[in-house]
């Protein structure tokens, strides 16, 4: 910390106000974050807010299409589609936040130890994360589901493992760079362990770009888990999960019943679209130069 | 000329940043000024043939290099699918016996799966029967799962490339027009694409896209496998419907098995296509800001040939590159697609299997996918070797 600690304020500051110019600059970074406040909110709020209970059924309203009382419809049971929407935010995002969470703390570890020591730690590392990416990751990660079992966490593992290799990849990259910087190498004089060293001064300088693949790869984690839980793994049919509300509606698209898979499918969109723009607005704010 | 004004600062960096990897991009200096000039490369028969040899060795040897490179993949993919076939839930043995089994016929069965061995031992014994092309049995259906599979395959591949070439004959041209004429009313164009494309949840365009077509419109068939019930399969000579009709000469057929695929490959290519655009965008435009065009544009080639022939040419290399990432995508995709259109492929017999517990089924496409993509990305790469106009000039 020592060395950093002068600079702080007017980085912090120079940082914010570049902030703030990028997204006065770039009203869709704007918009993204709003709706990012949003989709938290509704995680959050949700089932305080929904109008009727997710689970409660009524056969004598079974299946009518959007109005006033119902605004996403009824499903084949009579439950409420706009509560169940709203109430699936926290799950799926639940899901994804930890699964992301889980790799981002792995493959940061990981990758950071085969960009400071190289060797045989990288050798080695490279080869897991080769032999990941050798298979098609929706693929492994269904193979994962079917072998550890069929429950949410699991979903959350075996998403965390398919994003591994972004993670310790862009850790990787950063950290080797940095390894012989002069800030590294003063600490170093200074007595400072490896560990130390690894961890308080070279890991948060390679903080910003593993944010942006953070945010980058949240909308893919979202997409994946719902994905998972659309072909019957993890959540079980009552909860409310956007990807099996999608899986329970295709059945009736054939008929007409379009809002069943719809407004979930719209949801779900919704959230991988502003995780996207959020990530590109983020990218922007922490290089420039890469902006497309 | 006119438009070249743009890519001068990107053109400058270059040389500041000139390391060799990047220099030898695009034709030699003096290789470009013989053809700048009109003469025909090979005018000098002699020479021309023996760096055409030697260019050929020195192609064959970096594909070799490559299928080596490749084995190292092939072994991970291996470990891994045999962990995840021993890390089922609970006990293997007591699973295949069955619920009704008892302690003996548990370790009657264990002994015959070879579980009571040394993990080890196990291992070689897993990977000689992958060897003999022995996947193990799916429980549901109780036939052997390679067989399923290769049975199942060709519908699979049917949905994946025509979805990868309608993507392509798209998302390329589209790129390219992007990157051609940036800030115009095509780059925001490819930009929406780009965008819309990364958060369209597959399973979820597929349905939309047969609630408009089928229900709404009428136009498209249900979605309801490879073939309507009043059409026959044609004679399997590939398996691909559609090309197994034109053999087979009956276009009624053909027809039949176009309506059927519209849909599901089109619904995979809107997902490919925004990998493929935001590529040959992005390539594109380095293409367009490097010293080698500034040389072309400068000899005075007409834009047309700078674009298409010179900074094209270059420009394709990074997206062949990304056709193996997409593609990994577009297998796992594929399960989403072929359950929305029960499309008996490889992917809805994996979901299928998954539903009723069917773990060596399950493992079993696991790895096939696996080792097809890795056979892909090795391809992939050879054809990068082929194409890349570096190679061509027998470095």
């Amino acid at each position: 910390m020592t060395a950093a600690t002068p600079a702080r304020p007017t980085g912090l500051r120079a940082f914010l106000a570049h902030g703030a110019y990028v997204l006065r600059d770039n009203p869709v970074t704007l918009i993204a974050f709003a709706l990012f406040l949003f989709i938290v909110f509704c995680a959050v709020f949700g089932p305080l807010l929904a109008p009727y209970d997710p689970l409660e059924s009524n056969a004598a309203r079974a299946l009518q299409p959007p109005s006033a009382d119902h605004w996403f419809g009824t499903d084949s049971l009579g439950r409420d589609v706009f509560s169940r929407v709203l109430v699936a935010t926290r799950l799926d995002l639940a899901i994804s936040v930890a699964a992301v969470a889980l790799s981002f703390c792995a493959g940061s570890a990981i990758g950071a130890a085969a960009g400071y020591w190289g060797g045989w730690v990288d050798a080695v590392t490279g080869r897991v994360v080769d032999t990941i990416m050798a298979f098609p990751l929706f693929v492994l990660a269904m193979g994962i589901v079917a072998a550890l079992g069929n429950t949410v966490e699991n979903i959350v593992y075996a998403t965390a493992i398919i994003n591994l290799p972004f993670y310790a990849r862009v850790a990787r990259a950063e950290v080797a760079i940095r390894r012989e910087a002069g800030f590294a190498q003063a600490a170093r004089l200074a007595g400072n362990s490896d560990l130390r060293v690894l961890a308080l001064h070279i890991f948060p300088n390679a903080l910003p770009p593993m944010m942006v693949q953070l945010s980058l790869n949240m909308g893919w984690a979202i997409l994946n888990a719902a994905g998972l839980s659309f072909i019957g793994l993890g959540v079980r049919p009552p909860t409310p999960e956007w990807g099996i509300m999608v899986a329970e509606g295709a059945n009736f698209i054939v008929s007409g019943e379009w809002w069943l898979a719809i407004f979930p499918g719209l949801a779900l969109m919704l959230a991988v679209f502003t995780f996207n723009l959020l990530g590109d607005g983020l990218r922007d704010l922490v290089d420039p130069r890469r902006r497309t | 000329m006119a438009e070249s004004g743009g890519h001068g600062v990107g053109g400058a960096a270059g040389v500041m940043g000139g390391s060799a990897p990047y220099a030898r991009r695009g034709p030699s200096p003096t290789a470009l000024g013989r053809w700048l000039k009109g003469e025909r490369l090979g005018e000098d028969a002699a020479i021309a043939l023996a760096a055409g040899r030697a260019a050929a060795r020195a192609r064959a040897r970096m594909i070799g290099r490559r299928v080596l490179l490749s084995l190292p993949a092939l072994v991970g993919v291996v470990i891994v699918s045999f962990v995840l076939t021993r890390a089922l839930p609970g006990d293997p043995a007591a699973y295949f016996a069955g619920p009704a089994a008892d302690a003996q016929s548990i370790a009657e069965i264990r002994a015959q799966l070879g579980l009571d061995r040394s993990l080890p031992e196990q291992f070689l014994v897993y990977v000689g029967d992958l060897l003999g092309g022995d996947l193990g049995q799916s429980i549901s259906t109780g036939q052997p799962v390679l067989e399923e599979l290769a049975r199942r395959l060709p519908a699979s591949l049917e949905l994946t490339l025509s979805a990868l070439i309608l993507s392509t004959l798209v998302a390329v041209p589209l790129g390219v027009a992007a990157a051609a004429r940036q800030g115009t009313w095509v780059d925001h164009a490819c930009r929406a694409v780009v965008t819309a494309g990364v958060s369209l949840p597959t399973f979820f365009t597929g349905i939309a896209l047969v609630y408009v077509f089928y229900y709404v419109l009428g136009w498209a068939p249900a979605p309801l496998g490879r073939l309507d019930l009043l059409y026959f399969p044609p004679e399997p000579v590939t398996g691909f419907y559609t090309v197994d009709a034109v053999l087979a000469g009956e276009l009624e057929t053909l027809r039949g098995a176009l309506a059927q695929l519209a849909l599901p490959a089109v619904t995979l290519a809107l997902f490919t296509m925004a990998p493929l655009a935001r590529m040959a965008r992005a390539a594109m435009l380095e293409a367009l800001g490097s010293d080698y065009v500034r040389t072309a544009r400068a000899a005075g080639l007409s834009p047309t040939r700078v674009l298409y022939g010179v900074a094209f040419s270059n420009a394709m290399l990074p997206v062949v590159t990304t056709l193996g990432m997409v593609f990994s995508f577009t297998l796992g995709a594929n399960v989403l697609v072929e359950k929305v259109f029960a499309w008996p492929g490889v992917g809805s017999y994996a979901v299928e299997a998954l539903v009723v517990s069917d773990y060596a089924a399950v493992q079993g496409f696991v790895l096939a996918m696996a080792v097809l993509f890795v056979a892909l990305n090795l391809l992939i790469d050879v054809i990068y070797t082929l194409i890349d106009p570096r190679t061509r000039q027998g470095a």
